[in-house]
């Protein structure tokens, strides 16, 4: 099968780990990015078959889990103004917020949809034209586009009725918080695949520049982040860090022009609030000026409570590659994908949710 | 506190309608029949042959069921509310017959009867009707069963999403045959008749208006020609007995061969272990399931059943697969055992073992 066989090839991966057990003779922390990498890694079992001197750890990755507190609940509140039809990516329903999840005011009689993509929320928007259809836009780089263009696409039909929460995250901000607070040790970053495909494997030069942190971007696929922890090995062994590409199917140097083109023709950045990590500068995407129109936070003006987190819940330091999921304490026990108190739990791309679903078996169980 | 209330989730099939079942319906309805938690009920109401007491009314009710006839009445029911109602490879209609013939037929039964209750939307065009009722008549008789009976109501424009259908059905389970969910045994072999994940991915991508150069196709078939092919090469004249050593029969619906397998390993106490790169997934579904960052192993099947029988007939069960059109891509993908019980492993492509749990809820697409 093109594109999928030869990048699973069990082979090519035995010779691949045979290289990285040869050249890591020290002790290596690699941060995968992406919560894509982190659910791909267990569910091949990729952590079993790395020599133990490579630790991998989850980074803040997960559009879902890295939503503030805050942020979910003035979504919540949106769902909850009479008339309106909030629509949004499936792994926000279930997120709990200060009181309650989007799914429970759907449940509650909030028009709450979920829909696969942002044309959905266009055409939902078209097919009810009497009511405000707001689009909860999270994620980062790879979705904020489709949201682009789901608002270029309102424009041009005159579709009055369509509006953007803008969550949307932008993930370099995000690397450069976490290595500047210093809390996590690394050697290595696993770049995100699919958000470097838009943004190009520039985008991360300040990792070996600045930081000196080797860096290699890679796909999704098991041989993909073989490949890049093997460039990152030989990377460090020999001293010269730099940004490595492991997934050249789709990731070039300077990403998608066009895409890059369209989310900034509609997007600028702002300030935003991260789980775990707080507020940073210039790592947000909020709506420009000229459609204010759009921008659900202005036309709908709401107030909100104080907000909490879930008590005991320290999905922030997982987003921070401070703590291993299994290490929370309240891990597969209070906190399971049936009843999740973290968004980690929650998402298909939380750490928590990962290495629960795909837990490694041991005979000694 | 905000009361509590049905999520979705609660019928995704996977942990949260799991729990509803068990905690909510089989602890109020729970009875010996019930509690086996199969596909279909079986009912031991045709055990024996009558044997004339002298007294009319005892011989009379012994003879429930039709006089002469031996096995044991199977007796299902299930809804189908799926959406888009007309996908690639079939219809809602098709899809009431199958599933309730296949839920008969994963009870060891030779299904015979189906009633059919339609809830109507108020709008649906009567031509979209006519069409999908013609497709059941069309399975009903490929599948060699009659609808006997039927109910239709009608509910005001938003109340229903276009037309639910529900089906319940019956059939007979022949002597010799005894399979239960819960009668896995530590060294059987895990077997699955095809690929996996074709209707859920068919559904979702027609649903969503995906669309990739490859065709996906729903797998949606009535299985009972396989099952008695599957029985038929285990009991020719020398081998009579080897019929009883099928221990179980799923069709993998909702939540996929994964949460099959849980649901198996459960309610047998046993552990299951499977070889990731035994189980068939077809192109167009991975490269689906790549793209959304989805597992096949969780997707919906209508078509496809697994088949848990011991070791020495599992080669002969494997061949009676291949040879029947529904069963051409038949695999061997695993083994009972009695580590682990409750829980299954998965064996990845590149040797590493991981548990296997059910999931909470639907697969979501990846957003990132």
């Amino acid at each position: 099968m093109k594109y999928i066989d030869e990048f699973r090839d069990p082979k090519l991966a035995r010779r691949l780990i045979a290289h990285i057990k040869r050249r890591a003779t020290e002790p290596m922390r690699f941060m995968e990015f992406c919560g894509g990498h982190t659910h791909a890694i267990m569910r091949y079992g990729l952590r079993q078959l790395l020599p133990a001197n490579i630790k991998m750890l989850s980074g803040p990755g997960c559009p879902v889990c890295v939503t503030s507190c805050t942020d979910l609940d003035r979504a919540i509140a949106l769902a909850r103004i009479p008339g309106v039809i909030l629509t949004t990516f499936g792994d926000m329903l279930r997120v709990p917020g200060s009181d309650g999840t989007l799914s429970g005011a759907k449940a509650e009689g909030a028009d709450v949809r979920m829909v696969y993509s942002t044309l959905d929320a266009v055409q939902c928007a078209r097919d009810n034209p009497d009511r405000p259809v707001i689009f909860l836009g999270i994620g980062f780089e790879t979705t904020a586009p489709t949201v682009a263009a789901s608002i270029l696409q309102a424009e041009r039909a005159g579709i009055h009725n369509y509006y953007v929460f803008s969550l949307h995250k932008l993930t370099p901000p995000a690397m450069r918080a976490i290595l500047d607070g210093g809390e996590v040790a690394l050697s290595g970053i696993l770049g995100p695949g699919h958000v470097t495909t838009i943004i190009g494997s520039q985008a991360w030069a300040f990792l070996p520049e600045e930081y000196g942190m080797p860096c290699a971007v890679a796909g999704f696929e098991s041989l993909d982040i073989l490949r890049a922890v093997a460039m990152l090995t030989d990377m460090l062994v020999e001293g010269r860090p730099a940004v490595a590409n492991a997934y050249p199917r789709c990731v070039s140097r300077e990403g998608n022009p066009n895409a890059q083109e369209m989310m900034y023709r509609v997007f600028q950045a702002t300030p935003a609030d991260w789980r775990g990590i707080g507020t940073l500068p210039e790592s947000g995407l909020g709506l420009r000026e000229e459609f204010d129109h759009r921008d659900a936070a202005l036309v709908f003006p709401i107030e909100i409570g104080p907000s909490h987190e879930p008590k005991g819940c320290r999905c922030g330091d997982v987003l921070r590659g401070a703590l291993s999921p299994t290490e929370c304490p309240l891990f597969a026990n209070r906190c399971t994908p049936t009843s999740p108190l973290g968004p980690c739990m929650v998402s298909s791309e939380g750490a928590c949710a990962a290495y629960f679903t795909y837990r490694e078996y041991k005979d000694d169980h | 506190m905000t009361t509590e209330r049905i999520l979705l989730a609660h019928g995704s099939g996977g942990k949260l309608s799991h729990d509803l079942v068990e905690k909510l319906f089989a602890r109020r309805f729970s009875n010996a029949i019930l509690d086996r938690m199969d596909d279909a009920a079986v009912l031991e109401i045709m055990g024996r042959k009558p044997e004339g007491t002298g007294d009319r009314q005892q011989d009379r009710d012994k003879q429930v069921g039709v006089p002469g006839l031996t096995g044991k009445l199977a007796f299902t029911t299930d809804s189908y509310v799926v959406s888009p109602i007309v996908f690639p490879g079939g219809d809602i209609g098709k899809l009431a017959v199958c599933g309730t013939v296949n839920d008969l037929c994963m009870s060891g039964a030779h299904p015979l009867y189906l009633s059919a209750g339609f809830i109507i939307e108020e709008g649906l065009p009567l031509d979209e009707l006519e069409g999908i009722v013609d497709s059941m008549a069309t399975t009903a008789l490929q599948a060699g069963v009659a609808i006997v009976t039927g109910d239709t109501k009608v509910v005001d424009k938003g109340h229903a999403d276009l037309l639910f259908i529900n089906t319940s059905g019956v059939g007979i389970v022949p002597p010799d045959v005894n399979v239960s969910g819960s009668y896995a045994l530590p060294g059987d072999v895990v077997l699955v008749s095809g690929t996996m994940g074709d209707h859920g991915m068919a559904i979702l991508m027609q649903r969503e208006g995906l669309q990739f150069s490859s065709h996906l196709t729903s797998d949606c078939a009535p299985l009972n020609g396989l099952v008695e092919a599957i029985f038929a090469s285990l009991s020719t004249e020398e081998s009579k007995s080897l019929v009883a050593r099928v221990h179980c029969l799923r069709d993998p619906t909702r939540g996929g061969l994964i949460t099959t397998l849980n649901e198996l390993a459960q309610a047998s106490d046993v552990g299951i272990e499977i070889e990731e790169t035994s189980i068939p997934v077809c192109d167009p579904v991975r490269a689906a399931c790549e793209l959304l960052g989805f597992d096949p192993l969780y997707v919906a099947n209508e078509g496809k059943l697994v088949a848990i029988v011991t070791a020495d007939i599992a080669q002969r069960v494997l061949e009676a697969m291949k040879a029947h059109p529904d069963g051409a891509n038949a695999a061997i993908i695993g083994e009972v055992t009695s580590s682990h019980a409750g829980k299954v492993i998965v064996r990845t492509e590149l040797g590493a073992r991981r548990i296997a749990d059910m999931l909470a809820g639907d697969q979501l697409p990846r957003i990132c």
